[in-house]
């Protein structure tokens, strides 16, 4: 039988998630044995003309030319993962949304601007359809792994849907507001065993938000600990902003 | 001299972090144009931090490259404590040296290994390699996966560490820890023999080019990374915060990397232009290292910073073993862990300033440069990365080297170009993001 033949591309973003993967060590070498890698240009020089059985994208679409490529891309998958914060939520990439196009433009590369393509931050999904979404910056390997296996099967893959407070009480960690400080566990997506918290560091809401935040519950908290709504909300913006793109399709 | 007509194309460069593209045109023997054409796309990173709070500045920037994320962290931490007036303990510089030989081992050991060394044995990616020679692709995966385990316990994880923030770090390794570090680097050290042995059958391309090399500078024994003044290898030296007199950016239209040129036409950075100018201060292992490669500076062939990268290997291993044996002596002081969010509770003291970062990282002298207002909000950012102060010096290189490979294959002059641009092991997403090779005619 033909091995699954797996495809890595890469728009804006930092490489991070793709070089995990050179991180796994030996077991990437058993990840290799099942599947054939045909492209992957951080790491190899082959390239492949033909159809992806999957199809792994990382890295926000912040150019025209962008989005002519994924939707190629789309085209020659029979399934397409998002993987990693800029791809599936738009990730950091997302802050340049707060700004007008041109003002940050002309902020960087000065009177020369135009030389630099430049569009809104758009999450994968906000371009293109996608089958499994692997959240993370960067992603967390256990739970790719995860992924890959429920795509190599054909079946699908939940994300969790419940806070990263979830594991964050079960890795018996003191909650950050009870230390003073301001942490957006409470409306963050679980599925990364609260590795920012389990450092010490408060949870940055890296995966995107959960479905059905528990707003009253995030006011009380907000409310008892006397934090500045504006706080939160740029707090949010860091790896949130596209979130509003997904808001206007709705309406 | 041959007429020929060469045109060299490489769209997205590969088995380099990020987008450029070659393009050389060479018609009836003249070249008529030589691009590195960086096809990254822009991020807009120091616009975004406009507004952000200070203590979120390592967050961010960390997030411009993965490859290279515990360097963007240090530099943004350094600019950061400076410009807020805080001083750093003695306790944490040590452990942020180690963190940043960690960065340079890992990511040095990547480029050396999977980036570089399938071009020299002639196949297209490590992955035919696991075939033909699977204990070194082994042991190439081992050493890397040992640097990534030292950063997990070290600060949570090796791409966009979470422990190491302003002020210093939110969790510091216990007594285990200490020992874990250090028989994952006590066992690597049989690894890099193999590693140092391996690379002295290795034969890289002959090709001189006289340049300016750029690299920190410092007055005490040590080997500079995490501190010093900017020098030349032309002989001079100026404080970081002039480093604007250094890099004297500019704009072409084929790049979204900047350009930067100093005393001469350009200006090398990395591995070799450290060593270059530093090499007197390595460790004494490396040094041997060093003798039995036959390096010796000043070296002028680029294709050798990947030998350059090994010999750092060795120094940062031997040197890494030193800090860790130390701290193991002299105890951790745990009283210096910090938890400050955005710093929410005024825990650090903030003052409006201007601070400039200026680290060794692995492709080179990285800078970050922050203003904050009153209250730590980002007034202004400038980030100046390695590889865009290299691109200017790899396009003088690749304008060398064409003539004098005219006679050779286009399979191989584009092969000569890609290694070329390889060696300085650059890092597009840095540098706005960057790699292809295009050929247009000989």
């Amino acid at each position: 039988m033909n091995k699954p033949k797996v495809a890595f591309f890469d728009f804006a973003c930092c490489e991070g998630c793709q070089l995990q993967i050179t991180n796994m060590g030996e077991t990437l070498l058993d990840l290799l044995g099942i599947v054939d890698v045909v492209e992957f240009r951080e790491a190899m020089s082959e390239k492949w003309d033909g159809e992806y059985d999957i199809a792994i994208i990382e890295g926000s679409i912040t150019t025209t030319h962008a989005v002519e490529l994924i939707k190629k891309i789309r085209d020659r998958s029979k399934i397409l993962i998002a993987y990693g914060s800029c791809a599936t939520i738009g990730g950091v990439n997302g802050m340049k949304n707060n700004f007008k196009l041109k003002d940050i433009r002309k902020e960087v590369y000065g009177e020369d601007y135009q030389y630099f393509d430049t569009i809104k931050t758009r999450a994968v999904h906000q371009v293109v359809k996608v089958d499994y979404f692997v959240h993370g910056c960067p992603v967390y390997i256990p739970e790719f792994l995860k992924v890959m296996k429920a795509a190599l099967a054909g079946l699908p893959y939940q994300v969790p849907d419940y806070s990263v407070c979830v594991e964050c009480k079960l890795n018996e960690n003191v909650c950050m507001y009870d230390r003073g400080l301001t942490c957006l566990g409470p409306i963050t997506r679980a599925g990364c065993n609260s590795w920012c918290i389990n450092n010490n560091n408060i949870c940055y809401g890296c995966r995107g938000m959960v479905s059905n935040p528990n707003e009253k519950g995030a006011k009380d908290v907000i409310k008892k600990y006397n934090i500045p709504m504006a706080m939160i909300i740029n707090k949010m913006n860091m790896y949130n902003k596209c979130r509003e793109l997904d808001e206007d399709k709705d309406e | 001299m041959s007429k020929r007509t060469v045109n060299v194309n490489v769209e997205y460069l590969t088995r380099v972090e990020g987008h450029g593209n070659i393009v050389v045109n060479v018609k009836e023997g003249i070249l008529e144009k030589c691009e590195l054409q960086i096809v990254e796309a822009p991020r807009f990173f120091e616009g975004m931090l406009q507004g952000r709070s200070i203590f979120e500045a390592q967050h961010i920037t960390s997030r411009i490259c993965g490859i290279c994320s515990c360097g963007h962290t240090l530099a943004s931490i350094q600019a950061a404590e400076e410009a807020i007036g805080f001083i750093p303990s003695k306790q944490t510089l040590e452990l942020r040296k180690y963190l940043l030989h960690m960065e340079n081992l890992d990511s040095h050991i990547l480029h050396i290994y999977l980036l570089v060394a399938p071009d020299l044995l002639g196949v297209k990616s490590f992955v035919p390699l696991i075939q033909s020679h699977n204990q070194v692709v082994r042991l190439a995966l081992k050493m890397k996966k040992a640097c990534n385990d030292v950063c997990d316990i070290l600060v949570g994880r090796h791409i966009h560490p979470i422990s190491a923030i302003v002020g210093g770090f939110t969790k510091l390794p216990r007594e285990k820890d200490l020992d874990a570090m250090l028989k994952i680097l006590y066992d690597m050290r049989s690894g890099m023999d193999t590693t140092v042995e391996l690379a002295s059958g290795l034969k890289f391309p002959v090709f001189e080019r006289e340049t300016e090399y750029v690299a920190l500078l410092s007055d005490d024994a040590e080997y500079p990374m995490l501190q010093g003044d900017v020098g030349s290898s032309d002989g001079k030296r100026v404080n970081k915060y002039e480093y604007k007199k250094v890099t004297n950016e500019f704009i072409v239209p084929h790049s979204s990397a900047k350009h930067a040129r100093w005393h001469r036409e350009s200006y090398a950075v990395g591995a070799l232009a450290r060593f270059n100018l530093n090499a007197t201060k390595l460790h004494p292992k490396a040094k041997e290292v060093a003798n039995t490669l036959n390096m010796k500076p000043k070296v002028t062939n680029p294709y050798l910073n990947t030998v350059a990268q090994l010999i750092e290997c060795v120094h940062s291993l031997e040197d890494s073993i030193r800090i860790l044996e130390d701290f193991k002596r002299k105890k951790i002081n745990y009283n210096e862990e910090i938890i400050v969010g955005l710093n929410e509770q005024n825990r650090i003291k903030v003052k409006a300033g201007t601070g400039v970062g200026a680290v060794e990282v692995p492709r080179g002298i990285l800078f970050h440069c922050y203003e904050v207002d009153e209250k730590g909000i980002i007034t202004k950012a400038n980030c100046i990365i390695p590889t865009s102060q290299n691109v200017n010096n790899i396009e003088r290189d690749m304008k060398k080297l064409v003539p004098e490979i005219l006679h050779k294959s286009d399979e191989d002059i584009t092969l000569s170009l890609e290694m070329l641009v390889r060696a300085y092991d650059p890092c597009i997403s840095c540098s706005a993001h960057f790699l292809n090779v295009k050929y247009v005619n000989r």
